[in-house]
C-alpha cells in the first residue's frame, strides 16, 4: 500500500534522486563507531540536532497553553504542567531539553576543536557554528523568563544588568531587549516573540547552512 | 547456510529493526505531547454547582427572565458569567428554559416578536418555540430549547447544569 503510494508518487516527480542526494552517503570509516568505538565523539552534531528537534516538537505544543502576559504567565505554567496530562513530561522535556542542548552543542564543539575539522576550507562551517551557539544562548535566555516566577525575573534582572554594562550603547540595548524602563508586560511579549519566532527562524537557516556545507564539504579526514 | 536460504535479507533485516527501534524513540517523544494536546478534548466534562436564581413566590404561568451570575472556571482563569433562564410554573412543577436558540445559538426571547405571542422567538432566523419550549414546525431550529436542572430548596429555586432535549 506505502509502496504503492510511493511508486505513484514517484512516477509523476521523481521523488527517488531527491530524498537519495540527502539520505545515501557514505559513512568513513574513521567517524563510524562500529569500527572505532571513539568514533562516537562524531555523533555530538546529530545529537545536538536530534534534542533541537524534541525542543522544538515540545515547545509547538507547550503553546497550546501558554499564555505571554504577565497576570497569566505563572498561572498558565503552574496549570500545564499540574492539571494537563503529561504536561510535566512536555514542560520537563523542553526544560531539561534546553540545557542538554547546551551541552551536546559544548562536546560537538570540543571535537571540531581537537579534530582540527576547523581549519580551511571549513572555517566558514565554523562561523556558522559560533553564530548557532550565540541563537542557542539567546533562546535559553528569552525562554528562561517566560515562566515569569522569581528566578526567571530576577535572572533577566542581571542578564539586562549585563547587558547594559556594554559600553556606549549598553543603555539603548538594555532597553530595547526590555522593551522599555522596567522589566515588565512588554519584556514578556518581546522575550516570548524572539523565543518562538524571531530565534528559532535564525537557527533553522543558520542549521540548513550548516547541514549544506558538511554534505558540500564532506566529514573532514582521520586524524 | 547460503545467503540465498535465509528468508530475510541483511538489508531487510537491518531495514526492519532501525525502523523499528526508531519508529519506537519517534514514538516515545511524541505520544507524551500527542496526550498533552488532546487533553481537553478527553476531559470528562464538570459537574455545574446549582446556584440560587429566584423564589418559588416570584413565578407565574408566565415565562419570566431571570438573570444570574455563575462561576466558570477556564483553566487558569476564573470568571463570573451571566447567565439567562426563562422560568413559569406549570401546574407545580417548574419549568426553566435556556434562551439559547437550538438552531445557532442565538438567543430567544418571550413574544420577541408582536406577530407570534405566547412563543419564544429568535430574531435571527425567525426560529420560534412553544411555552413548553417545544420547535414550532416550519420554523428553523430542530429540537426544543434546553431545561435547566431544578432544585427547590426552602421556597428558592436553585439551577444546574443544562439538560438537552431530543426532537420528538
Amino acid at each position: 500500500m506505502l509502496q504503492k503510494i510511493y511508486d505513484w508518487v514517484d512516477e509523476r516527480l521523481d521523488i527517488t534522486p531527491m530524498w537519495r542526494d540527502i539520505a545515501d552517503h557514505e559513512v568513513p570509516e574513521h567517524v563510524n563507531p562500529a569500527h572505532h568505538f571513539s568514533a562516537f565523539v562524531y555523533c555530538f552534531g546529530g545529537l545536538t540536532f536530534f534534542v533541537t528537534v524534541i525542543q522544538i516538537l515540545s515547545g509547538m505544543f507547550l503553546t497550546m497553553y501558554y499564555v505571554p502576559d504577565i497576570i497569566h504567565a505563572y498561572e498558565s505554567v503552574y496549570f500545564l504542567q499540574n492539571e494537563v496530562t503529561h504536561g510535566v513530561i512536555v514542560r520537563g522535556m523542553h526544560h531539561w531539553g534546553a540545557s542538554l542542548v547546551i551541552v551536546m552543542m559544548f562536546l560537538h564543539t570540543l571535537r571540531v576543536f581537537f579534530t582540527g575539522s576547523y581549519k580551511k576550507p571549513r572555517e566558514l562551517n565554523w562561523v556558522v557554528g559560533v553564530l548557532i551557539f550565540f541563537v542557542m544562548l539567546g533562546l535559553g535566555f528569552t525562554g528562561y523568563l517566560l515562566p515569569w516566577d522569581m528566578k526567571a525575573y530576577f535572572a533577566t534582572v542581571v542578564g539586562l544588568e549585563i547587558a547594559e554594562a556594554a559600553p556606549v550603547v549598553g543603555g539603548f540595548a538594555r532597553v530595547l531587549l526590555a522593551g522599555g524602563e522596567i522589566i515588565g508586560a512588554q519584556t514578556l511579549t518581546r522575550f516570548f516573540a524572539i523565543h518562538v519566532f524571531f530565534l528559532p527562524g535564525a537557527l533553522l537557516g543558520l542549521l540548513g547552512a550548516h547541514f549544506y556545507m558538511i554534505r558540500k564539504q564532506g566529514i573532514s579526514g582521520p586524524l | 547456510m547460503s545467503e540465498k536460504e535465509h528468508k530475510v535479507s541483511r538489508r531487510q533485516f537491518l531495514t526492519y529493526t532501525l525502523m523499528g527501534v526508531g519508529g519506537f524513540m519517534v514514538a516515545g517523544a511524541i505520544s507524551p505531547m500527542v496526550r498533552f494536546a488532546l487533553d481537553p478534548a478527553l476531559q470528562a466534562g464538570g459537574e455545574t454547582e446549582f446556584v440560587s436564581v429566584a423564589t418559588v413566590d416570584d413565578l407565574t404561568d408566565e415565562p419570566q427572565r431571570f438573570d444570574f451570575q455563575l462561576e466558570i472556571e477556564d483553566a487558569w482563569y476564573t470568571s463570573e458569567q451571566s447567565r439567562t433562564a426563562w422560568i413559569y410554573k406549570d401546574g407545580n412543577d417548574i419549568v426553566a428554559l435556556s434562551p439559547v436558540c437550538t438552531h445557532l445559538g442565538c438567543t430567544v426571547n418571550w413574544e420577541g416578536s408582536e406577530d407570534h405571542p405566547n412563543q419564544f422567538y429568535c430574531p435571527c432566523h425567525f426560529g420560534r418555540f412553544e411555552k413548553s419550549g417545544q420547535n414550532v414546525a416550519q420554523t428553523p431550529p430542530t429540537r426544543p430549547l434546553d431545561l435547566y436542572e431544578i432544585e427547590v430548596r426552602d421556597g428558592v429555586v436553585y439551577l444546574g447544569s443544562i439538560i438537552q432535549r431530543r426532537s420528538v
